[in-house]
């Protein structure tokens, strides 16, 4: 029963890393209908420009967070601007091969900056709490608290403001939208900035607990691209229970099945999902 | 074909044949041996995203699936390297088969990530089984292809022609589908999949087929791998192998017959050049790529021929207008 618990509350926590990164990546497809595979590459970025910030020029942990997002965002912004802005007319698998060129490019760059080594990020909140007799890492509770901050603020900020209505109407139509007079380059600039945010958050978020390598984004991104074909590419509410779907059936997969083929779970699941419907779970008929 | 063509073509086949002879370094050999390998592979890549749209990245798990295949064949099962190369090429076809028949119901996007996720599973698989694959460590001593009469491929020159000859075998393969009506139904599908049906085209046997033979393309360019280099580990099914096709594919031209040959050759060349770079090769191809796609997203072959084009339909044009010129004088005169 303990370890059923645990593995709960450990299912809970790559859940909520899982949500904060295809949460960007949806709210891209939702707006140009590109999947983003460089997003991962982002994720990777965001972690090492926290890891950065923390050992090379001592910031405080939420402090490097914050310059991360930052960072992060307009590398995701310079993304739209030079590469997916211009790609706008091509065909569809033009906007991928030019993500995954925009992928190897940060890799490599990054084992040219920062080495091909695992490093650990160190965390301020490495203590252990018990509650109800069950023990967690204080980082992991920030995990799971965070994540959820940072989601119910997004979904104000898409609901309750007037910018974010507006990436929320061009996502519906993107013509329609440019009548109504919203700027469509600037929303989408801006939508590339939240997703590169929310990436560096859920890179520095985990990185304590898992590690910083230039690989570190590629499993992350598969699994994104499982949870947004799950709940629905463009969706966000689909995002985040996808990630959560996917962050229990792993954990408890590793646990009852096979920690071996943890991994594989994600994928199975993917490949059962479209080979029953070809366009993703809640597509909305014809073509 | 054009004469012009016509003569290209045998200059650069004796090129290839004579080029062991001309260059007496060994390691020179074998880096155009390995680069004719990667040649096939990327072929098999072409057939199916670039003439007929379906951008497929499980292709890694194929190679691999071939290598693997003639490795456990020739090794475990100690079979003679000819029937295992034959029965690796049906292996990997049975497997392209089922893996088509599922994935080609997606489109675009989803048939993207879905092969994506389909080349991430093989991997995994090759990796973790451990009893049959040998997992991390490998497989190794995978033997020399075996005699035919008194045809030996010990050396590595003679491994050279072998490869040659295959390499010359699959293009002349894909000219023939091409060329052919089924090669115009793969362009009609890749330029409108639902005008292609309205038009009686059976898209989907046309997709499987394309599927299963790129597949095997694929699996044959991975046991031509296994056999060459003599050992091979579960990385050559990692997703940077299908990277590095579609590098290979960009730059000399998707879609393109000649864009395989071109761009393995110049990214391999540049990239033995570039050697200082190792593992930071993708700073500069990474960009590359995405660069080419966005201005020449034919890469080098496609750049070329619009050029050609365009300068023939320019001295058309010259011609027309100095034929003009007389009767407008005569008119004005």
């Amino acid at each position: 029963m303990e370890i059923l618990i645990q593995q709960l509350f450990n299912g809970l926590t790559i859940g909520s890393v899982y949500s904060l990164v295809a949460l960007g990546l949806t709210l891209v497809y939702g707006i140009l209908h590109i999947p983003n595979f460089a997003h991962g590459a982002l994720y990777m970025m965001g972690g090492y420009i926290t890891l950065t910030m923390m050992t090379k020029y001592g910031l405080h942990y939420w402090l490097a967070i914050f310059v991360s997002i930052v960072v992060v965002g307009v590398i995701g912004v310079l993304m739209e601007r030079f590469v997916f802005h211009p790609l706008r007319e091509a065909p569809p698998i033009h906007d991928k091969i030019a993500a995954i060129g925009i992928l190897l490019f940060l890799e490599a760059f990054a084992q040219f900056v920062w080495g091909a080594e695992f490093q650990s990020m160190p965390t301020p909140y490495g203590q252990v709490v018990e509650i109800f007799g069950l023990t967690f890492t204080m980082q992991r509770l920030l995990i799971v608290i965070s994540a959820i901050v940072v989601m119910i603020l997004l979904y104000l900020f898409l609901k309750k403001t007037f910018t974010g209505s507006t990436i929320i109407a061009m996502s519906q139509n993107r013509e329609g939208a440019n009548l109504v007079g919203i700027n469509t380059n600037k929303v989408a600039m801006l939508t590339f900035m939240i997703s590169g945010g929310l990436a560096a958050i859920a890179a520095s978020l985990s990185a304590p607990i898992n590690l910083v390598f230039p690989a570190m984004g590629q499993l992350v991104i598969l699994k994104a691209f499982v949870i947004i074909i799950l709940g629905g590419m463009g969706s966000v509410p689909g995002a985040i229970l996808g990630g959560y779907i996917l962050g229990f059936s792993e954990s408890l997969g590793a646990t009852y099945i096979s920690n071996d083929y943890k991994d594989i779970i994600a994928f199975v699941l993917l490949v059962l999902i479209l080979s029953v419907k070809p366009a993703g779970l809640f597509s909305k008929g014809g073509h | 074909m054009s004469k012009v063509q016509r003569i290209a073509i045998l200059v650069l086949i004796l090129l290839a044949i004579f080029f062991p002879i001309i260059s007496q370094n060994d390691y020179f050999i074998h880096v155009m041996t390995l680069s004719f390998i990667w040649m096939i592979g990327v072929y098999g890549l072409n057939l199916l995203a670039g003439y007929t749209g379906y951008l497929s990245l499980a292709h890694a798990g194929f190679f691999a699936i071939g290598a693997y295949s003639l490795g456990l064949l020739t090794t475990k099962a100690e079979m003679n390297f000819w029937p295992a190369l034959l029965l690796s090429l049906v292996i990997t076809g049975i497997i392209g088969f089922f893996v088509g028949l599922i994935s080609l119901r997606t489109k675009e996007h989803f048939f993207a990530i879905y092969t994506l996720c389909v080349g991430y599973i093989i991997y995994l698989v090759i990796d973790k089984w451990d009893s049959l694959t040998e997992g991390v460590r490998g497989l190794i001593g995978i033997p020399a292809p075996a005699n035919i009469g008194p045809l030996s491929f010990e050396t590595l020159q003679s491994h050279y022609y072998l490869v040659l000859f295959f390499l010359l075998l699959v293009v002349l393969i894909m000219y023939r589908i091409v060329h052919s009506l089924s090669g115009r139904t793969y362009i009609a599908i890749r330029n409108s999949e639902d005008l292609a049906q309205t038009i009686g085209i059976s898209t989907m046997k046309n997709k499987l087929t394309v599927f299963v033979i790129s597949t095997v393309i694929a699996g044959l360019s991975g046991a031509l791998y296994a056999s060459f280099v003599r050992f091979i580990g579960p990385d050559i099914g990692s997703i940077a192998i299908v990277f590095d096709f579609l590098t290979y594919l960009l730059v000399g031209g998707i879609g393109t017959l000649s864009g395989p040959i071109v761009g393995t050759f110049l990214v391999v060349v540049i990239s033995q050049r570039l050697q200082f770079l190792q593992d930071y090769r993708m700073l500069v191809f990474g960009p590359v790529l995405t660069l080419l796609i966005i201005f020449y997203p034919r890469g080098i072959v496609g750049a070329v021929a619009s050029w050609t084009q365009k300068r023939k339909a320019s001295g058309h044009q010259t011609i027309m207008s100095a034929k003009k010129l007389p009767e407008e004088q005569v008119k004005e005169g």
